[in-house]
């Protein structure tokens, strides 16, 4: 890993200049708000370093292009928001299918329809759930400041690669248009072994191979989608991303993600000021989701308290990892108003008085 | 003996799973011959579509990637654009390139990308079972125009080709049939000529190949190909519509 010089660029500028210090040289994509600065970085800088950008007709292009990038072993990334990500489904369920690597991002905007360009996070489902047809899954991180959106995409190449998984980086409005310093690093790339063995390169002296998702002959497919599964359970033993504050003497677990979690920690910190036992679990992979550590959270704790902007999509992954053994309450904002902290000082408040 | 002919080495030696008098083998082995012809086998990429061509991957011995249903040219235009020193091309029926790819055949062409599509129009979904087609023919009947295409609802056949050939972008476009040995003879030379086209780094080509579907017209493999010659030749003319020799836009 090399450190490179401080710079102060918007969430998404971030992205797109760890995508290509990761080396990531070809961009596919469709404008939509809030993550223009996106593909705009990518026209700007892609040449510069010998790569490719292209504005698709539509995001089914966009990812479909992606798709046929992706089948000869580069790093290649699309981006988009809400509307855009609903097109791109039909794409991800093909390259799930086809076991191919890329990164997606989503600056997810309030839905659904055309909604509105405001941060919220009313997209969990269609992200950790698959979204488009078939069983599968995609990795999904959630960044909640600057660095980490540039940190997470650099993993997020890494491991779309490790899994041959497409890896989503969730974020929003506020995060992809907030402003921060940023310190830039680029990773030792391990550029792939070029004798990948599905790698479409032309069959130069070798047998021709094929990148494909049809499975008609009897029990192909079955054993094609215990195999997908089977890399979704390595995927959660091994690369389940999760940060806790707090939580070791905690009574009341907060967990939120992505900016909300961001709001959550300044609320968390005046709640300990005032000698709440208090503590934060944020997600960091939305999928694999952290489930041992709900599963194993201290004696202590006796309430959860789930903070979302939308009305309650992650209260299923938190109930299902504690397995119903606490009560799991929930503060939302489904509309685009992001809440303040002392909104949520307040409901935490709340929740704590039930607990004490 | 002398051997006049041998299936091109492009093919592999499965047998073709096509119904009888389909013309999908004779298309497959006119892309072959053009592949063989340029020695471009062990640098060729195809690009499956859905449709009864989705197999070509067991019979062209080339890497293939295949796309969902009318993206292929998308998925092309991403594969192309990383090996730019590789032959790419895109076999697509009419239900794949004319209904749900419209768009992304239309933009390909426009950006002039450098690949070769091979558009095999049968005038039916052959794969699901005989339903309408865009490029279904008026009064045609199918499993979903029972009792005949009908322009007041379902509008006319379309004609990619001519679509195709007004837009900047392309640098061939053309439209042949497989219906008479003379005009397998124009098909073979057109189709060696599109590939010629990418080898030579002019842009995008486009064969659209007139052909039969006998099993979902309902007709016998003589019948089906004698209509290609009497109802779908005159109303999709046959013809090279557009050439540019000097492309300035690569
Ligand atoms: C999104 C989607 N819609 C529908 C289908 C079903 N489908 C499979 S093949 C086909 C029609 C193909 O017709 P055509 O392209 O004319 O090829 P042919 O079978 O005639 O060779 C359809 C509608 C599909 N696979 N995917
Ligand atoms: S259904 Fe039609 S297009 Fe398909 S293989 Fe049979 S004849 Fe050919």
């Amino acid at each position: 890993m090399t450190a490179l010089k401080k710079v102060f660029l918007k969430g998404n500028e971030a992205i797109a200049l760890a995508a290509i210090n990761a080396g990531c040289h070809y961009y596919f994509g469709y404008p939509i708000t809030p993550q223009n600065e996106i593909p705009e970085y990518m026209a700007k800088h892609l040449p510069e370093v010998g790569g490719e950008f292209l504005q698709a007709e539509s995001e089914i292009a966009s990812i479909n292009m992606m798709l046929g990038a992706a089948a000869t072993g580069v790093r290649v990334m699309t981006s988009s928001s809400g509307p855009g990500i609903s097109l791109m489904q039909e794409g991800f369920s093909y390259i799930a299918g086809n076991e191919l690597p890329g990164v997606v991002v989503n600056m997810s905007r309030q839905g659904p329809g055309l909604g509105g360009i405001n941060a919220t996070q009313g997209d969990y489902f269609q992200a950790v759930k698959g979204g488009g047809h078939g069983d599968y899954h995609l990795i999904v991180l959630a960044p909640h400041t600057g660095q980490e959106l540039y940190d997470l995409t650099i993993k997020a190449f890494e491991l779309s690669e490790k899994y041959r998984c497409l890896t989503m980086l969730l974020g929003d409005a506020v995060l992809g248009q907030i402003k921060e310093p940023i310190n830039p690093w680029k990773p030792e790339i391990s550029a792939g072994d070029p004798d990948r063995e599905w790698l479409i390169t032309g069959a130069k002296g070798r047998q021709p191979r094929l990148i494909k998702s049809l499975f008609l002959a009897d029990g192909e497919m079955e054993k094609h989608n215990w195999r997908l599964q089977e890399k979704y359970q390595q995927l959660a033993a091994n690369d389940v991303m999760v940060e806790t504050c707090f939580i070791e003497d905690a009574h009341l677990v907060l967990t939120a993600f992505g900016s909300m979690a961001r709001i959550a920690k300044t609320a968390i910190d005046q709640a300990r000021e005032e000698g709440m036992k208090v503590g934060l679990i944020r997600p960091i992979s939305l999928y694999p989701f952290p489930t041992a550590t709900f599963k194993n959270l201290p004696e202590s704790v006796s309430r959860v308290l789930t903070c979302e902007m939308n009305t309650g999509q992650m209260v299923e992954d938190v109930r299902l990892s504690i397995d119903n053994s606490l009560p799991v309450d929930f503060y939302g904002r489904p509309g685009g108003s992001v809440p303040t902290p002392e909104e949520i000082f307040d409901r935490l408040q709340q929740a704590y008085a039930e607990v004490e | 003996m002398k051997q006049v002919v041998k299936r091109p080495t492009s093919l592999t030696d499965k047998p073709f799973h096509f119904c009888p008098g389909c013309h999908h083998g004779i298309v497959h082995r006119l892309v072959a011959e053009a592949l063989d012809f340029f020695n471009l086998r062990e640098k060729t990429i195809g690009v499956a579509s859905v449709g009864c061509s989705v197999f070509l991957y067991d019979y062209f011995a080339v890497d293939v990637i295949e796309a969902p249903h009318g993206r292929a040219s998308a998925v092309a235009t991403g594969t192309k654009r990383v090996l730019k020193d590789q032959i790419v091309f895109t076999y697509q029926g009419d239900g794949d390139l004319a209904a749900i790819g419209t768009a992304e055949i239309i933009h390909a062409a426009n950006r002039g990308e450098n690949i070769t599509v091979i558009f095999v129009n049968n005038s039916i979904y052959g794969m699901t079972g005989g339903q309408m087609a865009p490029t279904t023919m008026l009064g045609q009947s199918s499993t979903t125009t029972p009792y005949g295409r009908d322009y007041h609802r379902d509008g006319y056949p379309i004609k990619m080709t001519e679509m195709l050939a007004a837009l900047e972008g392309p640098s061939l476009v053309a439209r042949v049939a497989v219906d008479k040995p003379a005009n397998v003879k124009k098909a073979r030379k057109i189709i060696r000529q599109a590939f010629q086209m990418q080898v030579e780094d002019k842009g995008f080509s486009f064969v659209e190949v007139l052909s039969a579907c006998p099993t979902n017209w309902g007709m016998t493999p003589q019948k089906a190909t004698k209509r290609v010659s009497d109802e779908m030749i005159p109303y999709f003319p046959l013809g090279v519509l557009k050439q540019k020799d000097v492309v300035d836009v690569l």
